[in-house]
């Protein structure tokens, strides 16, 4: 967030800028830097924290609608309230610690969980010139820090000193290996592509128009869209979303590897699944979505975060209408899923974009043979490793009793 | 192809979501303490004693006192004492009144015995549920003036059964007075003919009252 | 400033390995052994090696920890079965071999690799120079590393594997 000042953009694009400067310039200069730190870390925590609770209430509300029910309306006007109770709720319950529980990793495990989550946020570019930390090797941070959150499931499960916490941190860490795979392979073509590690530099490929109107968004290339899906579904799974949350799975396990929190320290664990599904999917705009660019020439007038926020509550809310939709899968169609279906995918996914590499000189017809080749590089093994995966299972014919 | 199944699952609850918003058949939550479903005629909860006007519930009510329900109550949260004089009741006889007239809410178990052995269709269950109360012990014993409520109450919610009651308490003060008449006659005639046998009008047309209110 | 950052690191890394070694408790000494190697990445990181660090943290932190924890799960019977005394002289004395072996192999490395003199102050390096690095100059070992992960994989994928027609012929 050091980024100087770009006159010629607009005046809201320059805002966030300007008002860092007004509140920094009073720091004496050796100690600038630390202040624009500190500023921007305040920045996310409010906005994502807001985001946060806002995403909570905007859930249960589309989930009641979804399910034909008016959801939570009893706290301020339309419910909107209702975080700030639940926030009070959970705050001030007890905070209980089993006795033969390991006090120290019992307490480490929500705290790790939710630092790696808040760091994620760290290397994202939220708009022109709005990046926190400007990293060489950005996307690589973002997945190491996420890579913790294993770490502190199963500090989370083994210091609770119960089986059931333990098995089912064993279930998650199984869950959470298996679609590390893909979520990792998911965005190495984009790499390729762009060249570059920096989120900034890969935001900044996909600028520009073809033929004067349409975004180079990534996913707007056969290997692109192919990487997204994957991408969206592992993050799914990583977050431990519906429907693959069966670390948690509320209706059945007794919650998993939370079975011993309570108060407070639950909270962290429930922030921490928001923060991360957050940052997944501002990720996930950065590499596929074409990061803060607007989608059409004409809409340039709307500021760049503005168009970050956009595609991002988006994606959230895809999210929320996913879960709403599918039911759980079991342990093992979600393993299977995972190695028999997305890494696969993901690794010939590879090679379509190592295809697109090469044929990047390829011009009139030649670019149709080119998109031709990728699509079906992209389409013919997902039909046939669907057809492997659902064999015998569908369509599946129903008989009622008569 | 996998993956149709997922997306026309989308496509469902985004019909739902969407649907909930214009289509007002759709959103079938009745949103409770400001609306309220509209309960079944025969649906019961903890009885109420029914008295003729509403103006005057303690000097209408229509238990005369009898104590079969205190005697039949299974879990035995009635309590009546008789008073020590005399009033006409709903069919204009003199008859006692219960100067205290008292249920336990907290033992009552809405069983409606007490309404099915009522002769005089005095207790009857109510439509109340919202019985909560913020203290313990005296919330919970419900007096005569609590219990009491008028007939167009009951009118209210059970519009079959209670005017099939009043039709039945016309019915008796009818063949009450008709009775008053015809022995007001008898006594005219006795005194006019001394010889002359006993009114001819039969006991019968009295229904049978119990032992208790005699 | 920077000698007194790198002393805390270096005390960090070596004091949670050290404990490491000492605890009883294994789950313990293993969640120290991950510190340790977080430790290690911030090594890296304060050199300038951001890309190593990070692939530092994401192999071992996100999955040989992951490792090591399930193996020590499954293999522990109970906290008493880990004996603290050698079994015999012999083995006690193969062991300080070995380990001393190892010691001597990475000592040498160590002072007898030639380094610059003044390693040049430059912009570290980006990601396409590590990768131009290592397909070029360092393509037989990365070879070499690729041969033998394969390897593993597929003697992982034979163990794990249950061959029906195995399991019928017994």
């Amino acid at each position: 967030m050091t980024a100087p000042i770009n006159p010629a953009d607009s005046l809201l694009e320059r805002a966030p800028q300007a008002l860092r400067d007004l509140v920094t310039s009073h720091f004496p200069q050796p100690w600038r830097w630390f202040a624009n730190g500190l500023l921007a870390d305040v920045a996310i925590l409010a906005v994502f924290g807001l985001l946060f609770a806002a995403l909570t209430l905007a859930e249960r509300k589309i989930l009641g609608r979804v399910q034909n029910r008016p959801g939570p309306n009893r706290t301020g006007p339309f419910g909107l309230l209702q975080p700030i109770a639940d926030g009070i709720k959970m705050l001030s319950k007890e905070d209980i610690v089993p006795r033969d529980a390991d006090h120290l990793l019992h307490f480490l495990a929500p705290v790790t969980l939710l630092a790696s989550a808040i760091m994620a946020f760290a290397v994202i570019p939220y708009g022109r010139n709005l990046v926190p930390v400007d990293l060489d090797a950005g996307v690589l941070y973002f997945f190491c820090v996420g890579a913790t959150t294993e770490l502190a499931v199963f500090m989370a499960g083994w210091s609770s000193h119960n089986k059931y916490s333990l098995l089912a941190a064993m279930r998650a860490l199984a869950q959470l290996i298996s679609y590390e795979l893909p979520l990792l392979l998911s965005w190495v073509p984009v790499v390729m592509i762009s060249g570059t590690l920096s989120t900034t530099g890969i935001v900044a490929a996909q600028s520009g128009w073809r033929w004067g109107w349409m975004p180079t968004w990534h996913v707007f290339t056969p290997w692109g869209l192919a990487g997204f899906i994957i991408f969206m579904v592992s993050a799914l799974a990583e977050s431990n979303r519906s429907p693959f949350d069966l670390p948690e799975a509320e209706s059945e396990l007794i919650a998993g590897h939370l079975t011993e929190y309570s108060g407070c320290k639950y909270v962290f664990f429930f922030m921490a699944e928001y923060f991360g599904m957050t940052a997944l999917s501002g990720m996930a705009v950065t590499l596929f979505l074409g990061g803060w660019h607007a989608p059409l020439p004409a809409l340039e007038f709307i500021p760049s975060y503005a168009w970050f926020g956009i595609k991002l509550i988006s994606l959230l809310m895809g999210f929320i209408w996913i879960r709403a939709t599918f039911p759980r899968l079991r342990m093992d169609q979600l393993t299977r899923f995972a190695w028999k279906f997305l890494v696969p995918l993901a690794l010939i996914n590879l090679a379509t974009a190592a295809f697109w590499s090469l044929s990047f000189g390829w011009s009139g017809p030649m670019l149709a043979a080119r998109c031709g080749v990728a699509l079906v590089l992209v389409i013919v093994p997902f039909v046939l490793l669907g057809r492997r995966l659902t064999a015998g299972l569908a369509p599946r014919s129903y008989a009622y009793a008569t | 192809m996998l993956g149709s199944g997922l997306l026309q699952g989308l496509g469902v609850t985004a019909k739902n979501l969407v649907g909930s918003f214009h289509d007002p058949k759709r959103l079938t939550t009745v949103e409770y303490p400001e609306q309220k479903t509209k309960l079944p005629e025969a649906y019961r909860n903890f009885p109420f004693l029914v008295s003729e006007s509403a103006e005057d519930p303690m000097g209408t009510l229509r238990c005369v006192a009898c104590q079969i329900c205190e005697k039949e109550c299974p879990p035995q949260c009635i309590f009546i004492e008789k008073s020590k004089d005399k009033k006409p009741d709903a069919t204009g006889k003199m008859q006692i009144y219960p100067a205290v007239f008292l249920i336990d809410s907290s033992v009552c178990m809405n069983c409606q015995i007490c309404v099915e052995v009522c002769p005089f269709d005095a207790i009857k269950m109510d439509h109340e549920y919202e019985i909560a109360t913020t203290e313990r012990f005296n919330a919970l014993l419900l007096d005569r003036e609590a219990l009491a409520k008028p007939n167009s109450y009951f009118h209210e919610i059970r519009p079959e059964e209670a005017a099939e009651v009043d039709g039945r308490l016309a019915a008796e003060r009818k063949a009450a007075e008709e009775k008053a008449k015809a022995a007001a006659l008898a006594k005219a005639s006795a005194a006019a003919k001394p010889a002359a046998p006993p009114s001819a009008v039969p006991p019968k047309a009295e229904p049978p009252k119990p032992s208790a209110s005699a | 400033m920077n000698a007194l950052f790198l002393i805390l690191i270096a005390l960090v890394t070596l004091g949670a390995a050290a404990t490491a070694m000492a605890l009883r408790n294994l789950i313990h000494s293993v969640l120290l052994l991950i510190g340790s190697w977080i430790g290690v990445s911030v090594f890296y990181l304060f050199a300038g090696a951001e890309f190593v660090a990070f692939a530092q943290v994401l192999v071992y932190v996100g999955a040989v920890s992951m490792v090591v924890l399930f193996a020590v799960l499954l293999t522990r019977r109970s906290r008493l079965d880990i004996s603290v005394t050698p079994d015999s002289l012999s083995r006690a004395i193969s062991a300080v071999l070995a380990a001393g072996a190892v010691l001597g192999v990475l000592l040498y490395g160590i002072v007898f690799t030639p380094l610059p003199g003044a390693a040049p102050k430059g912009p570290s390096a980006t990601v396409k120079q590590l990768g131009v690095e290592l397909m070029g100059d360092h393509a037989a070992a990365l070879l070499i590393i690729g041969l033998i992960l394969t390897v593993a994989t597929l003697g992982a994928v034979v163990i794990a594997s249950n061959d029906p027609k195995a399991e019928d012929r017994q």
